[in-house]
Parts: C-alpha cells; structure tokens; sequence
C-alpha cells in the first residue's frame, strides 16, 4: 500500500490525511508540536458566523482517530529522492520512505516587534489579534492590563500585510473579516467601548463577509476610518496615544485609545523556507511556495510526487483551506493511480 | 646649445601642460570670492605652509594615506609618483656634470644618455647613472605592479578596478610605456657606448645581437613621442590630478570649502580626483552593483554627463571621505548639487502652535521623528532620566517637530530653515540647561545649525555624563557586545569615546575590524532618496556580516534608525545604548552620588 507523509497537522494537514485515508492509503502526519489543530486550535470563533473554532478541530480529530498516524514532535530535517520514492529524515532519528509527501506546513504570525513603531512589547495595551482571542474565552468585558475596563480601543489593519518596508507586498487575506468579527465581539462584551477600526482597504471578498461589515456598522456602532497608523506612544496613564492619517481626507488625526489590537498578517511558516529547498519546490517573492500554476494545478509542486495544500502555498481562509486540502487529497490518488 | 629634433613632442608636450594648466590655475583662483583669495594669499605667505608642502612630499609625491589603505598599493603609487619625481630632480642635478650652462632646456636632463653619451670619469658620474637606473628599476616594479593591478586587484587590497573610459585609457598606457621606452633607449645607448650602469648596461649587452647603432636613434624619438603623448592626454585625463592635487591642498589647509555647487574650490576637487578606485571599496553601493562612488560621480561632473540619479543614490555615510587618499568632500558636493536640483523656494510651512511647553527644566529631552518611531528608545530614556535625578521634560511629546536635516540632506534648504527658525524657538522657551536627544541625525543638526544657548548632547554622551557625576549607576552583566558606530554620530560628529565607556560600564566590548570611522552605513540613510526597500535590507545583511556579529550576544547602537534597519534582518540581538543601560539600572544611587548631586552647576 503506497505511504504518504503530511508534513504539518494543522486544518489543512488533517483534512488531507484523513481523505486520504478514506482512499485507503498509509498515511503518517508529521507534526513539530504535541497538539493537533495549528493556529484553529488557539482561535475562539471563527467569522463569518461565529462557529466555535474548537467544532472544526474536534471534528477533524475525530476523522483522524485510528485511521492515520501522527509523529508528533518530529520535523523534517533532510530529504532526499530515488526514483520515485521520497525518503525524509526525521528529527527523532528515524528514516522513513513515502510515495508521496503533501506539504502542509502553514502559516506564521506576522511577528509585531518588527513594526517597533507600533509599540508592541515596549507598551503592554498594545497587543496581536492571535493576543485578543484569548480575552474571548469568557464573556466577561476587555480590559487593560491595569484592570481598567477598555473604554476606546483601536483596531490596526494591515501590520505586516501590504507593507513593502518589512519585506511583505502581499495580502494576508483573512484579517480583514478577523476584525469585523473581533470588533463585534469586543462590542458585545464592552457595549459602551468606542471602537475604531483603521484600514488602508477593506476586502470582504466572500459570501457573509459583507454583511458582517453592515451588521458591525449599524448595529454596532463601530466605526471604520480609512488610514495609516504612524506610531504609538504611552501617556502617564498608560493610555495609548495614536498619531495616525486619515488617507481619504488626508489629514492628521490623533486619538487616545485603551487597548490598541494589531492586526497581524500571514507569513510562510519558520521551516517552510528550508523545507522547500530541502524538497527543491520554489518559492514566490513572498516566500510561499510556488505551485506549477495557480489555476488547474493549485496543489501540485514541480517536484514529481510532492504535493502542497493550505497556507503553505498563500494565505487562506479556513474553508478554503479545507476545500485545497480535500483537492489535494485527490490529487495525490490521481497520481499514485496513474504510476 | 644642445638640441635635436625628436625632442620636440616631448617639449611641445610639456609647454602645452604647462600653459593650460596654468591658465586653469589662475581661473579658479580668479573665481574665488574676494575673502576667499584673501584667505589664500594669507595663508601662502604665512609659516604654515609649510604644513602643506609636507603634505605635498607625503600625499601627493609619497601617497602615505595610500600605504596606510594596502601597502602594496601604497609602493605601487608612491613608486611612480615619488620615483619619477626623484629622476626629474636628480637628472636635473646630474646635468650639471656634464654642462657648461647654469641654466639647461627641460629636455636635456631627460635624454641626457643622447646629449652626453659617456659617463664622467668620476664617482660622482657613475653614482649619477647607478642612481638613475636604480630609480628607473623602482618606477619600473610599480608600472608591473599596476599592469598586474589590473588583473587581481585583490593582492593590492582592493575589490575590484574603477572602470576607465578610453580616454583614461590612452593616458594610462602612454604612462606606462613612457619607462620601458626610456629603458630600451638607455639599454640601446649603453650597448654602444657603456654610459649606463646595473640596469641598462646589463639590458644593453643583452641586446648586441641588435643593430644597436640603427635602432637607437628611433628609439629616443619613440620615447620623446611617448612622452608627449601623455603631456597631451593629460590635462584632459585623469591625470590632471597631479598638478591639481597640489592646489587643493593649499586652497584646502588656508580653509576654503565649497559652499555652492560649482564653487572654484570643488571645481578643483573634481579635477584632483586621480579616480585610484579606494573609494569604489569603501562604498556598500558598490556590493549591489551601483557604480555611483566619488571616483564615478566626479567623472560626471568633470565631463558635464547626466547624472541626477548618481548624486541622489549615496547613504552620505562618508565612509568614501574617510577612504579618500585625495582628501576630497564628495558627500559635501552631493549635498550642493541635491540643493540645486531640488530647492523649492516657494514652500510655507503652518506650525501647529501654543502646544509647546513653557516651563523651565534642567534637562530638555527631544527624542526626534527617529525615536517616536522606536518608542523602545524613548521609554528607556524616560527610564534614565527618571534616574538621573535632573528636572526633565520631552519636548517633542505629542507634537512632532523636526530638527530639518532630513530637508537639509535632500538638499531644500528655504525649508529647512523654516523648520529650524520654529524649532529653535520652541528649544529657547523652556530655557532648558541641557538639550539632551536621541537621534544623532537631530544632534548634529543642532550643534552645527542652531546656534543654541545651551550644552547640547547626544544620548551617549548624557549617560556618560550621568555615569562621571554618579547620577545613575547599572549591574555588570557578563554579555559580549559589538557597537556599532552610526555614520551621524561618529564620521558625522566625532563621538567614539563616550558610547563605548557606556557600554564598558554594562557589559563586554568586543573590538572589530570596521569601527570607529570605518563602521558600516545600516543602509536606512535618509541622504539617499533612491534606493528600494529590498537594496537597503541588502545593504543592512551586509554591514552586519562585516562587523561579524558570530561572537557578540548583542548588537548595541546609538541611534534609532540603525536600530530599526539592523533589527528588521539582524539575528543576533540589537539594541540601543539607552535600552541597555535602562533595562540594567539600579533603583538606588549609590550613597557618595549625594554629595555629587549639584553636579549641574558645574555645568
């Protein structure tokens, strides 16, 4: 029975191995971590409709169970190739051989520190939207790091997305809508909150997206100004002060905030880089790797037998990385069937 | 008198030099403003010429600064220049053996082998000739060694050779031929008539299979005409720079600067660029293929060539100034020419107004646009001046004002004045002791471009400052640290000391291979308006494998924009000076600091 390894156990990862699975075939994930899930599994809800994230990934777990083994803490450290086998080395000594390797390695988070101007880490109010989720997990309302219940609070879109100065020309896609939800939902916990949201564009480009931007407008109340933070500063009562630009009137504006949320863009994961030398699968400007083309061959790399769905290959929604995942899947078939 | 005609190219040749470089001589000087001249006529007839003819031995002739960059390179140089200069010199006294005149034609000492075809039958005649072939054989080794230099540039320390046009080209080789032509004429000569010595006797016998006595006459014309070539090629080559560099560096030691683009003073600059190539090394242009150094930027302008983006893409580092075995201001010629192009007399600014506070402290803190933009600096400054013991407040808290160097660097100078006449005048309301900032960009503004009333200094300089008159003190921890010196701060104002006793009061300094005047530029300059995101990244990855960071556990800096070029690519650590000390503070001063409080006074 042909054997494939999934290399990352994220959505992507999960969904590949158990359809794959479903085939019939042997299938191994390798994941770095000891938990399956990758970025789903710190999520609370997911937009456009608030699912608990957690659905997704017990679901998926439970497709997975007893169907596919996963070698939690491993990573690939070398790889090579004969003829159409693909041997991988793994970090905890082992040498296994596969038939075919779909990369799922995912994405990581737009690291702030590097956008210093911000004031991430040197100001504790001013904090990631991965951050921001974590308040989610009661109902009880934001407040600051000085127990100080958020009164305004500013959504900053954009950090590390569509920024030519820290090296990212790209759209990271989901953080957009990720912010309509967050600012809904700090508003339901925080009904009196000012909450501004300070976009360069906003792209709702899926089914539900737009409403959810209505809905945060009317019914929310909150309000979208379309500009360009230039950087963050600390009052003596740790309140944040905003020097931003309001780009359609092109002015500037000042604004004294409680908690600043830092909208952090998608970047390729930390070993994806080596992983795709490793493999000899080219990378784009981004550093994403490249498929043969981005229309009918989405999932399939110029090295015969390795296959890429997910945020490996650009940034993604959770459905339509489930959906590439699932294409993947059958993408492998086609090609251990046809060898 | 002696006379033969072969020696008319060589004699037109040299009256030609002469002539034109005179009346070029006396236009420049003539179009020095009238203080100016005054300056320079003071200065020639003043004792401290003599510093300048000393430089003259040393830089033009002996090319000391050149030996200091690669003595290889130091020995190829110094042996044409200060080799050739000696055989013009003592063939002008060994003419005196052999003439009855006090007074002889130029071209007699240099074909003096033709004119006086034996040797004196003295010591001294035969010491004459040992000495002229010993010279010749030293200026010979340089001309291989610049042949050669050609090829591996890397063996006379250099990365790689300027790119020559073909004029350069005519000039260069007609230098080069110009000896082993005088060596085959000597050798032909001395194989007939033994009048040579070690070299060109040896070379003369080597050669009797010759018809000696055919060739010899032709061989003198090939040398005069040789001779004459580069005579002429040379007012409009890079050889110019001989006579020039002498005038550069009286006009330079009496104190004339450029002040304008085209100014007399860097009209001589330009033409006293030998275009050697040491600047095209020093540059971090130059590693991502831009060919906009000096020895570049100079031929445009000498030559009248387009090139607007040449002037705009330099960091201004100044690490080219410092290289520059000439001594010349490009940066500064940069600066007038961005000023020409891009002046925009008709810009006014609106000042947001009354914002500005009032009250008087010791200290004034201005962290300048740089800092607001890594606020890590400013709250480890707030850290330090919370400490410090001193009444303080930041100027720029709220509302960005701008010291003006960024418009001064892009060369618009009405505006920047605009900026600085509004700054200055907030500075002057508090009455503030100490101007104390963050920015190097900001510091050297002030001190050169506001006339405060008050000690301005450098963050560096007021923790050092804090550290002498025991205001603060820090725990030593056990860390290595390289520093990095910023091109505004060190090349640019001359503070190397202060930043390192910081650091030594902190943790351990590491010494490196390029620091002080040589550190590298981070590559976030604001001088260069022209450069991409991903070449400045570029440039930043290379300045930090040069300042080889694989035995540092962290990269100190002093200013805010190194800080954030060097922390976007850097994998090692980076800080500012004020971080580390802030983040190392102690929470009591030391009992004895007490006593020293009022140190302020002293001030």
């Amino acid at each position: 029975m042909p054997r494939i390894a999934v290399i990352g156990g994220g959505v992507a990862g999960m969904e590949v191995a158990f359809r794959l699975s479903q085939l019939s075939f042997e299938v191994d994930i390798i994941e770095k971590s000891f938990i399956l899930g990758g970025h789903v599994h710190k999520w609370q809800k997911l937009f456009p409709d608030f699912t608990p994230a957690h659905q997704i990934v017990d679901q998926l777990k439970n497709q997975l169970r007893d169907k596919v083994n996963i070698l939690f803490g491993n990573e690939v450290i070398k790889a090579e190739q004969e003829n159409t086998k693909h041997i991988l080395y793994l970090s905890d000594g082992t040498t296994q051989v596969y038939d075919a390797i779909v990369i799922t390695t995912g994405f990581k988070l737009f690291n702030a520190n590097r956008k210093e101007e911000y004031g991430y880490s040197v100001y504790p109010n001013v904090i990631t939207s991965s951050e921001l989720e974590e308040y989610f997990q009661n109902d009880k309302p934001i407040i600051t790091k000085e127990n100080r219940i958020v009164e305004r609070i500013a959504f900053i879109h954009c950090v590390g997305s569509r920024d030519e100065k820290v090296g990212n020309r790209h759209c990271s896609k989901v953080c957009c809508i990720t912010a309509v939800k967050q600012a809904i939902e700090v508003a339901q916990r925080n009904p009196d909150a000012e909450i501004y949201l300070f976009y360069m564009d906003l792209r709702m480009f899926d089914r539900k997206f737009e409403d959810l931007y209505l809905q945060a407008q009317t019914e929310y109340g909150i309000k979208f100004v379309r500009g360009r933070l230039s950087e963050v500063s600390e009052k003596a009562d740790s309140r944040l002060f905003l020097k931003l630009e309001d780009t359609l009137l092109g002015k500037p504006l000042r604004l004294t905030v409680d908690l600043v949320v830092l909208m952090v863009g998608m970047e390729t994961a930390e070993n994806s880089i080596q992983l795709a030398n490793a493999l000899g699968i080219p990378v784009g400007q981004d550093n994403f790797m490249l498929p043969v083309n981005c229309h009918s061959q989405k999932n399939i790399t110029g090295n015969r037998g390795i296959f890429v769905a997910g945020c490996a290959s650009g940034p993604k929604s959770i459905g339509e990385t489930l959906a590439d995942a699932r294409s993947a899947a059958l993408e492998v078939y086609s090609y251990l069937n046809c060898n | 008198m002696k006379f033969d005609w072969f020696v008319l190219p060589f004699l037109s040749g040299l009256s030609f030099v002469t002539v034109y470089t005179s009346v070029k001589f006396y236009r420049w000087i003539n179009k020095l403003s009238r203080g100016e001249k005054a300056l320079l006529k003071k200065y020639i007839f003043s004792r401290s010429i003599w510093t300048s003819i000393k430089e003259i031995f040393s830089e033009s002739l002996f090319h000391l600064k050149i030996f200091k960059t690669h003595p290889l390179l130091g020995y190829m140089h110094a042996s044409l220049a200060f080799g050739w200069f000696l055989l013009i010199v003592l063939g002008n006294i060994e003419v005196k053996f052999y003439s009855e005149y006090s007074i002889n034609p130029p071209y007699v000492p240099i074909f003096l082998n033709f004119f006086e075809p034996t040797t004196a039958p003295n010591f001294f005649g035969r010491g004459f000739r040992f000495i002229m072939d010993f010279l010749l054989l030293i200026i010979l080794s340089g001309v291989a060694l610049a042949f050669f230099k050609r090829f591996v540039p890397s063996k006379f320390g250099m990365k790689q050779n300027m790119r020559h046009r073909w004029f350069d080209r005519i000039a260069i080789f007609s230098l080069w031929f110009i000896f082993p032509a005088r060596l085959v004429a000597e050798s032909l000569s001395a194989s007939i008539y033994h009048n040579g010595s070690f070299l060109t006797n040896t070379l003369g016998k080597m050669m009797s299979f010759l018809p000696a006595e055919t060739l010899l006459y032709p061989s003198w014309w090939a040398y005069s005409i040789i001779l004459g070539i580069f005579f002429f090629a040379l007012p409009f080559s890079r050889y110019m720079h001989i006579p020039t560099e002498v005038l550069l560096i009286l006009m330079r030691n009496a104190g004339i600067r450029s002040r304008y683009f085209s100014h007399p003073y860097q009209e001589v600059e330009t033409e006293a660029c030998s275009r050697c190539g040491i600047c095209i090394d020093s540059c971090q242009l130059t590693s991502i293929g831009y060919a906009i150094q000096p020895s570049y930027y100079l031929r445009t302008i000498r030559y009248n060539e387009l090139h607007r983006e040449i002037t705009d893409n330099c960091l201004l580092c100044g690490r080219c100034v410092e290289a520059c075995p000439v001594g010349i201001f490009s940066t500064d010629i940069r600066r007038h020419e961005r000023t020409l192009q891009h002046e925009m007399r008709t810009v006014k600014f609106k000042f947001n107004q009354n914002k500005f506070s009032n009250t008087y402290t010791e200290v004034l803190y201005f962290a300048g646009c740089m800092t607001h933009l890594t606020p890590g600096i400013k709250k480890a400054m707030t850290t330090i001046l919370e400490h410090s013991g001193y009444s303080w407040q930041i100027l720029d808290e709220d509302e960005n004002i701008c010291c003006g160097r960024p418009l001064l660097l892009a060369g618009q100078i009405s505006a920047a004045n605009q900026v600085i006449i509004h700054t200055r005048t907030q500075i002057e309301k508090t009455r503030a002791k100490i101007l104390v900032t963050s920015c190097p960009i900001c510091y050297k503004t002030f001190k050169e471009n506001y006339r405060l009333n008050m000690l301005i200094m450098h963050h560096s300089q007021f923790i050092d400052h804090l550290y002498t008159h025991n205001r603060i003190a820090t725990q030593y921890r056990n860390v290595n640290v390289k520093y990095h010196d910023p091109c505004e701060l060190g090349r640019g104002a001359n503070i190397y000391v202060e930043p390192r006793r910081v650091i030594e009061q902190i943790a351990n300094l590491l010494p490196s291979s390029s620091e002080k005047n040589k550190a590298p530029c981070c590559g976030g300059s604001l001088g260069n308006t022209m450069l991409q995101a991903e070449e400045k990244k570029l440039i930043a990855k290379r300045a930090l494998s040069e300042m080889n960071l694989t035995s540092a556990d962290l990269l100190v800096t002093a200013c805010p924009l190194c800080l954030k070029t060097f922390s976007a690519v850097s994998s090692v650590s980076v800080k500012d000076l004020s971080q580390l000390v802030a983040e190392n503070i102690c929470e009591k001063i030391p009992n004895n600091a007490q006593k020293i409080h009022k140190a302020v006074e002293t001030l």
